[in-house]
């Protein structure tokens, strides 16, 4: 079992796929319920890789290495540590609920649940790909699913959203192919084995331009995830994504995708080359705090609650950024603990946001499938005459009491309230980024203040006031939905209150990484 | 090797000619009835003895014809290629709408007198056998490609071909007769010794005598700027020829490129060897890395702009000369192979595209993109297909375009160079993906699934099927198509 079960993880989905090819015709309702058996069962093994994971060892474990194109060395190896394992439980998790939160699907079921499948499985790979031409095969096969869940069952300009996706992603992805390529050519014995590239990556002496390869590598790599994060300025194809996907897509592209970025940060770049993260480390703090002001600027100015809840998630991967950027606390005149704190924050900001941006759009999806609209301003805000009155909720809290409990548990977990788990992984990055970039992290927390603006008031037009006539009529949640939504919620108040058993997965990994960008860096005596 | 001798080792061209022979002998003597039939059973027939021959072939260990071929692993890999290219063409082409009323005798007839033209491009070491091997491959083609008589397409596709290609056949002759002029000799190992012993004067005169080639191979990869027959061409032919013209001739061109380039302008007689040799103040690697970089980018962007499936198709196929190109700056074993595994999945990928714009003529007449609405819920079992070679073709995994193109930027990373052709190459990549996505879109983004769908023909589509395999296949386990072109490496020298 521990040798197989990460391969079982990431391939049971694409049996489902196969599967459904012969489900006959007619029988459409058989494509959601062989979905949902086949993420189910990755989630059940999940949930046991979760409770077998060896939280003493900083070792890879349920390791696999086989030998896969042997004149390319390329090989078939996996393992998962703490920095993956969230990310693994993360992608199951997330993968069933979307299934269930997909039920309604009417059009052309079949594409629809095996690609989703088959999208479950590319993401699941990435996390636990320990080679790096399998990580990029996994990186890239994702592209394909999403390009048309998005354009096929998307919103009015799905077309436009696939395409735009489509080519960003692939435009970074491509330019970490060289960067893989030279890593594997420059590097003695050649490999794409990102465990023992760790010891030889930094001794590659190749000038290019006049400029080191190592910082071209570094840039290739950093352009690949940046778009994906997605870091400001490459950040213009999230909210379209976002917005036009269908609702279960957008909790995959919101909790897991954006994930990829980071992960890809954390590792690959920090740890292969430690002393061009040591040196963009500053770069990454300011690109992190313009993160988190442009998002929640941004999220403020908008009348769609799904595009919000978007540029919400551009606000809360900055903070993971910060976070990140804490490696060089001690470099910094901070301490070891501050950089522990930023990373270990990272990885548990990763998981927190994953879980609470994914019960945001299954909300948003709640109301909309209901009203079939979002717009959250005011109904007598309408400049327009005609559309007064009509469009805009208020005073949904009367008809629907569950859902507005849903959505005000939620929006607090989302703004960082104390008791709700966002609070502390967020708390931990400006913490870990206060001992590291002091001016910075002041700026930075001004973005907590903002979102309290924008989640708070949406709340308020969507929820109070007198209510809007029109909508008066709205059922509330139904068992599904309340079905869907209780695993996440119980998830963000658990580690609100006790988030210790989260961090003791990350912890080791995380801590033996600062010491390994800190110690092989030979700014060493800097 | 003497005549006599050599020819036990020129059995599969033989029974090639001799097929030829009694075709036309077949249409001379039988009526018109059931002359389609039995000339595509006879050349089918003769396709299988040719690749059981292909199969036992030994190596003589020397070039036969007095030096002129060369029957050598290399050139064999070259001719299975062809033979796969040409009988998935001979399999489609009853099934063909354009053909049906047309007589298809002497189609087949002249299919196996290009295939024969491949067969010696492949092998060709002598500056004579090359110009006459390309000229059989050439005329071969400009009948078929307008072959629909009635149609102003097929016959404007035709002259087009007949005069770029009498112009570039015409400035290559004049290159190999110069090269001749300075050795001496046709053979190209005496070449290659005669131009290593040059200084001086001569190099203005190779410089040119390079370049004149160039324009010869050029015009037959459709690398730019002489690509200009190739989208008018594409779109005129009958389909099935386009599908040929697109994988079979290309792939000769690059086999016979390659051996020339190497041989007579490697600086020893190994084969490949390290080094070019400089030829005057001229870098051949940069020579060939400008003109890739300009296919490639020329190709990509004019195929945004097409709007029919043939014309674009055709453009893509220029750009991927250019990919291809890329690896042929670099004179190694490791650039031969990639070019030459790149050519095996290019051929699966292109071909299959193409079998799905003759079926869908077929079922629907359409030709422009925008015709294709809705493809994927009428006829899925097609559009699908068509989608993993249009990611094949864009280079994403899982599929064999992917792998292929990571060997070929491999080659510039791994030698050092030409590292602003490899950024070029991948962004190219990204170009490529917007006007492979077109038809994507068109297919699967817009038109609603109605539930009903088409029978679709089971011959073809048991053919697309079987050409997606090898892409897919490959995508997820290529050694042993690498392995493959490994063993296939060997290329014949004088004495080694």
């Amino acid at each position: 079992m521990d040798a197989s079960i990460l391969t079982i993880l990431v391939f049971l989905p694409v049996l489902g796929a196969a599967a459904m090819l012969f489900v006959p015709r007619g029988r459409d309702e058989l494509f959601r319920w062989i979905a949902a058996g086949f993420t189910g069962v990755q989630l059940l093994f999940a949930c046991w890789v979760l409770w077998a994971f060896d939280r003493g060892s900083s070792q890879f474990q349920f390791e696999v290495m086989t030998a896969w194109i042997p004149s390319f060395n390329v090989n078939y190896h996996m393992g998962i540590d703490g920095l993956s394992l969230p990310m693994v439980f993360l992608t199951a998790l997330l993968s069933f609920i979307s299934v269930v939160a997909s039920w309604k699907i009417t059009k052309a079921p079949r594409g629809y649940f095996a690609l989703f499948l088959l999208l479950d499985a590319g993401m699941m790979g990435v996390f636990v790909s320990l080679d790096f031409f399998l990580f990029y095969m996994f990186w890239e096969v994702m592209l394909l699913p999403m390009y048309f869940l998005i354009g096929i069952w998307g919103g009015p300009q799905r077309q436009y959203a696939a395409i735009k996706f489509f080519l960003y992603t692939l435009f970074g992805s491509v330019l970490m192919l060289l960067a893989m390529l030279a890593l594997y050519f420059y590097s003695e014995p050649h490999t794409f084995n990102l465990i023992t590239l760790i010891s030889q990556a930094h001794k590659i002496d190749v000038m290019l331009w006049g400029i080191e390869m190592k910082w071209l590598i570094w840039f290739a790599l950093f352009i690949g995830f940046a778009i994906k994060v997605p870091i400001f300025p490459f950040h213009t194809w999230l909210p379209l994504a976002h917005v036009e996907a269908p609702t279960a897509v957008s909790v995959i592209l919101a909790g897991v995708l954006l994930k990829m970025g980071t992960y890809g940060l954390l590792r690959i770049s920090y740890p292969l080359l430690p002393d061009q993260t040591i040196v963009f480390a500053i770069a990454l703090a300011v690109l992190g705090v313009i993160n988190i002001i442009w998002g929640a600027a941004n999220a403020i100015a908008q009348v769609d609650l799904k595009r919000m809840v978007a540029y919400s998630s551009v606000s809360h991967m900055g903070i993971v950024l910060l976070g990140m950027a804490a490696v060089v606390s001690v470099r910094q005149g901070g301490t070891m603990a501050g950089a522990q704190l930023g990373m270990n924050g990272a990885v548990l900001q990763m998981f927190n946001h994953g879980i609470i941006t994914a019960a945001l759009f299954l909300l948003v999806g709640v109301i909309y499938d209901r009203a079939h609209h979002r717009y959250i301003v005011y109904p007598s805000d309408y400049k327009d005459k005609a559309l007064r009155g009509k469009l805009g909720f208020g005073g949904l809290a009367v008809g629907l009491p569950i859902f507005s409990g849903f959505v005000a548990l939620v929006f607090f977990a989302g703004l960082g309230l104390p008791a709700l788990s966002g609070f502390i992984s967020e708390a931990m990055c400006f913490l870990g980024g206060f001992s590291t970039f002091r001016t910075l992290t002041i700026i930075g927390t001004f973005g907590i203040l903002l979102n309290a603006v924008y989640f708070l008031r949406a709340y308020q037009r969507m929820f109070m006031g007198s209510p809007n006539d029109k909508w008066s009529g709205l059922s509330d949640m139904s068992p599904r939905e309340i079905g869907m939504l209780a695993p996440l919620v119980i998830i963000i108040i658990l580690l609100g209150v006790y988030p210790s058993p989260a961090l003791n997965v990350i912890s080791l990994t995380m801590n033996n990484l600062i010491e390994l960008v800190n110690a092989a860096s030979s700014l060493a005596g800097m | 090797m003497p005549n006599i001798e050599s020819l036990s080792f020129f059995l599969p061209e033989l029974v090639l000619t001799a097929s030829m022979v009694v075709i036309i002998l077949v249409d001379v003597f039988m009526g018109p009835a059931n002359r389609n039939r039995v000339v595509r059973q006879l050349s089918l027939a003769a396709l299988a003895v040719t690749a059981y021959l292909l199969w036992v072939q030994t190596d003589p260990g020397e070039a036969i014809f007095f030096g002129a071929l060369a029957v050598d692993p290399y050139s064999r890999f070259f001719k299975w290629l062809f033979l796969i290219a040409t009988a998935v063409i001979f399999f489609v082409t009853p099934y063909t709408s354009q053909l049906l009323k047309t007589a298809r005798h002497e189609y087949y007839l002249f299919l196996l007198a290009v295939m024969f033209g491949l067969f010696l491009m492949a092998s060709a070491q002598d500056l004579i056998i090359i110009y006459l091997s390309i000229e059989i491959v050439s005329i071969g083609s400009f009948v078929l490609a307008g072959f629909l008589k009635g149609d102003r397409h097929s016959n404007e596709s035709s002259l087009k071909y007949v005069i770029y290609g009498a112009f570039s056949s015409g400035v290559m002759l004049y290159g190999l007769s110069l090269l001749f002029g300075l050795a001496g000799s046709t053979n190209l190992f005496d070449v290659q010794r005669a131009l290593a012993s040059i200084t001086g004067p001569g190099d203005l005169i190779l410089v040119a005598a390079l370049l004149m080639i160039l324009v010869g191979f050029g015009y037959k990869i459709s690398m730019a700027p002489f690509h200009f027959w190739t989208p008018d061409v594409y779109q005129g032919a009958p389909t099935t020829i386009t599908a040929y013209l697109s994988v079979a001739p290309k792939a000769a061109g690059f086999a016979l490129a390659l051996r020339v380039l190497g041989i007579a302008f490697g600086d020893n007689l190994q084969f490949p060897a390290d080094q070019w040799f400089p030829v005057g103040s001229l870098a051949i690697g940069t020579v060939i890395a400008l003109f890739s970089g300009l296919t490639m980018t020329i190709g990509n962007i004019l195929a945004i702009q097409q709007n029919s499936v043939k014309r674009m198709l055709a453009y893509s196929s220029v750009a991927h000369a250019g990919y291809m190109l890329m690896a042929a700056t670099i004179l190694n074993t490791q650039a031969l192979g990639a070019v030459m595994f790149y050519l095996a999945v290019y051929l699966c990928m292109n071909l299959g595209a193409f079998m799905v714009v003759i079926l869908v003529h077929n079922k629907f007449g359409y030709d422009d993109i925008d015709d294709w609405r809705g493809l994927g819920f009428k006829l899925p079992l097609v559009a699908v297909p068509m989608g993993v070679f249009l990611f094949s073709l864009t280079g994403l995994p899982p599929t064999a375009g992917f792998v292929g193109k990571v060997y070929l930027f491999s080659v510039l990373i791994s030698s050092q160079q030409f590292w602003w052709l490899a950024v070029l190459g991948v962004l190219n990549s990204v170009v490529s993906l917007y006007y492979y996505l077109r038809i994507m879109k068109v297919m699967f983004l817009e038109g609603e699934p109605t539930g009903e769908t088409v029978s679709d023909h089971p011959a073809m589509t048991g053919m697309i099927l079987a050409l997606m395999v090898p892409v897919l296949l490959f995508g997820v386990y290529w050694s042993p198509l690498m392995g493959w072109v490994r063993a296939s490496l060997k290329i014949f020298t004088p004495g080694g």
